[in-house]
């Protein structure tokens, strides 16, 4: 459907890849960790390496959770726009495939928050 | 004897005749279309304006007598209750965050009303809505100010509200309630109607200042209460505009119902989505509670809302059918809001805290069936960080629903314990979403969504920093200048209740107005 107007209606995204200069958007939650109150969104360059942004931005971001330092990153589960997906670790954002505003999960097995609550 | 007598004043019927309707002109020398430019494109097709009740007949002259009336005995009100530090009698420091809340997200609503008002009121070819808009419209100008008023009284003497017009247009969360009114005042004046008018203030508006003027009265703030009490004869006048103007449309038009529907649909949702304000208020935020979102909701919108929904059914409207959304969100909806701004408690221009166990325990008895499991052990947690020196600030931003540019914080519906994602491509982009609702109303007007200023976004665009900032200078601290941009002092107006300016100065206070220096 289209917007009820007067006339031509018709403007810019806000978000445009374009704006966000040189970067792209990545939004990331880690399932059953809801201390987190909400996936976060980072900005990254898309030559970026996917371990980087596990290696060096997660553990700023996620680090608080006493979960975090247990997690096998071998045993994580990955999901992209909530679809089963595989990351290669040492391959760049763009080559994984991932876009501007892109979604990623990910489920840590046996990691089930504080006290078993999801928190 | 027949004397005749000029007859000096007019019945009231008359009257209301003369001043309103009889202020109505055919024009003759431009076109109709011309005048009212705005009256048809929505498609609601209207045949009789004057088939249009006016079910107060108000006119201009005993509006001003009465309101001049009202507002003297508020400005006494509000005066004795400055004079007397009216503010030490509040149940404790932290109720003040509730006014914080309020001033900066609810009262720049009222001046937005007031325009949406006016507004719509030019736009409609029928004299009968355009003197209740104008009217409601007044109302509005009302409200703001003496809110604004009311309020600037903690001003004096509390952090976080010396800039609240200023941080409404900017700070992360006002874009919520800002984003909610601005939608609506750039729509159609049909559309505005059914929004404001029916959906707003005849829908939930009490579930918004019923919390607000109750929790006032509840813990000892007096000005804020008469303030409520004040514009509750408007609510009422305003209840039964907007019922009328829904009924108005759909009798002109079997056409319009569908239209109608869908804007009742949305507005609901909408106006809900913005109430997650009200309901973490209500739960965490009042020292002395009154009773629970979820009370509320049931009793506000499902008793109440249920008798009108049932009331229009024989226009053929239904309940929204995101009502059955809602309620598998009442047992969630506060918890899961304060929890973000606990998160987020370094970028908010109000204080956060862990509720106290006695609270805690109230939490659990009014929902039985989640806060235990789900949401007291967090709660509890991040209690002992707290207490080891080490609390819970969470410095990544979070992600946002293009809607109702809130936090992606909502669960899906029936399991807290994964959080509700949903997506759309549109034109090569991908735009995400906390809610089936949000993705629909998206999805009806694309254009006009990827417009939303999210503030997540707009950072990372570089557009929150003070004018002049180099953010590639070297020791750059982002946060830092936007909570500038902002004009949030660090320090003062955000960071934990605990320890806060508020509290040290409220205990202080307190003591030399109770006790012997
Ligand atoms: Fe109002
Ligand atoms: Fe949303």
């Amino acid at each position: 459907m289209a917007v009820a107007a007067i006339g031509k209606y018709e403007f810019e995204p806000a978000d445009a890849l374009e704006k966000f200069h040189g970067a792209q958007l990545l939004y990331i939650g880690w399932e059953d960790h809801l201390l987190f109150c909400a996936p976060f969104a980072f900005p990254f360059p898309p030559t970026m390496p996917f371990r980087a942004v596990v290696e060096e931005v997660l553990p700023g971001s996620f680090g608080y959770h006493p979960d975090f330092a247990r997690i096998d990153w071998a045993q994580a589960e990955w999901f992209k726009s909530g679809q089963p997906w595989r990351p290669d670790f040492d391959k760049s954002l763009a080559e994984n495939g991932l876009r501007h505003k892109d979604v990623i999960r990910f489920r840590t097995p046996g990691l089930r928050g504080i006290a078993g609550s999801c928190s | 004897m027949d004397m005749q007598v000029a007859k000096k004043k007019l019945g009231l019927k008359e009257k209301y005749q003369v001043m309103t309707r009889g202020l109505d002109w055919e024009p003759s020398y431009q076109k109709k279309e011309d005048i009212y430019p705005y009256a048809s494109y929505e498609g609601i097709k209207i045949h009789d304006w004057d088939k249009w009740e006016d079910p107060f007949r108000l006119t201009m002259d005993a509006y001003w007598k009465y309101q001049a009336e009202k507002e003297r005995k508020l400005y006494a009100i509000i005066d004795a209750y400055a004079q007397n530090n009216g503010h030490l009698n509040v149940t404790d420091a932290r109720y003040i965050n509730t006014v914080k809340l309020f001033l900066t997200g609810v009262s720049p609503l009222e001046y937005m009303a007031h325009r949406g008002f006016a507004h719509a009121g030019r736009a409609f070819p029928g004299a009968g809505p355009r003197v209740a808009c104008l009217m409601q419209s007044l109302d509005e100008i009302r409200h703001a100010q003496t809110q604004i008023h009311a309020l600037s009284n903690f001003n004096k003497h509390y952090n976080g509200l010396h800039d609240f017009r200023h941080m409404h247009d900017r700070v992360w969360y006002l874009s919520v309630p800002k984003s909610f009114f601005d939608d609506a005042v750039t729509a159609g004046p049909f559309e505005f109607m059914v929004a404001i008018g029916f959906s707003f203030e005849y829908v939930l508006t009490n579930l918004l200042f019923v919390p607000f003027v109750s929790g006032a009265a509840y813990n000892g703030d007096m000005g804020t209460m008469t303030f409520g009490f004040s514009a509750q004869s408007d609510e009422a006048r305003h209840m039964t505009l907007g019922l009328e103007v829904i009924k108005f449309i759909l009798e002109q038009d079997p056409d319009n119902l569908p239209i109608v529907q869908r804007w009742i649909d949305k507005w609901t949702w909408r106006g809900y989505r913005v109430l997650t304000l009200v309901a973490m208020m209500m739960d965490y935020m009042l020292p002395k509670r009154t009773m629970s979102w979820k009370e509320a909701w049931e009793v506000y919108f499902e008793e109440n809302g249920g008798a009108l929904f049932k009331d229009l059914a024989r226009y053929g409207i239904t309940m929204p059918r995101c009502a059955e959304t809602i309620a598998l969100e009442k047992d969630h909806l506060s918890h899961q809001a304060w929890g973000t701004f606990y998160n987020y408690g370094a970028a908010a221009a109000f204080h956060t805290w862990v509720p106290e166990k006695e609270e805690m325990d109230w939490l659990a008895a009014k929902y039985p069936q989640s806060f235990d499991k789900y949401y007291r052990p967090r709660l509890e947690f991040w209690r002992e960080q707290a207490a080891k020196g080490n609390r819970f600030y969470n410095k990544t931003l979070p992600m946002l629903c293009q809607t109702c540019q809130i936090p992606m914080l909502f669960t899906e519906p029936g399991d807290p314990t994964k959080i509700c994602y949903r997506e759309v491509d549109y034109q090569g982009s991908k735009y995400h979403f906390c809610s089936d609702h949000c993705k629909e109303i998206f999805e009806h007007e694309p254009e006009k969504y990827v417009q939303s200023w999210l503030p997540v976004h707009q950072i990372y665009q570089g557009s929150c920093f003070p004018e002049g900032t180099d953010p590639s200078a070297e020791g750059f601290d982002p946060l830092a200048a936007v909570l500038q941009y902002y004009h949030l002092e660090f320090g003062r107006d955000n960071l934990d209740f605990e320890g806060s300016e508020d509290q040290k100065n409220f205990d202080l206070w307190r003591g030399q107005a109770t006790k012997n220096g």
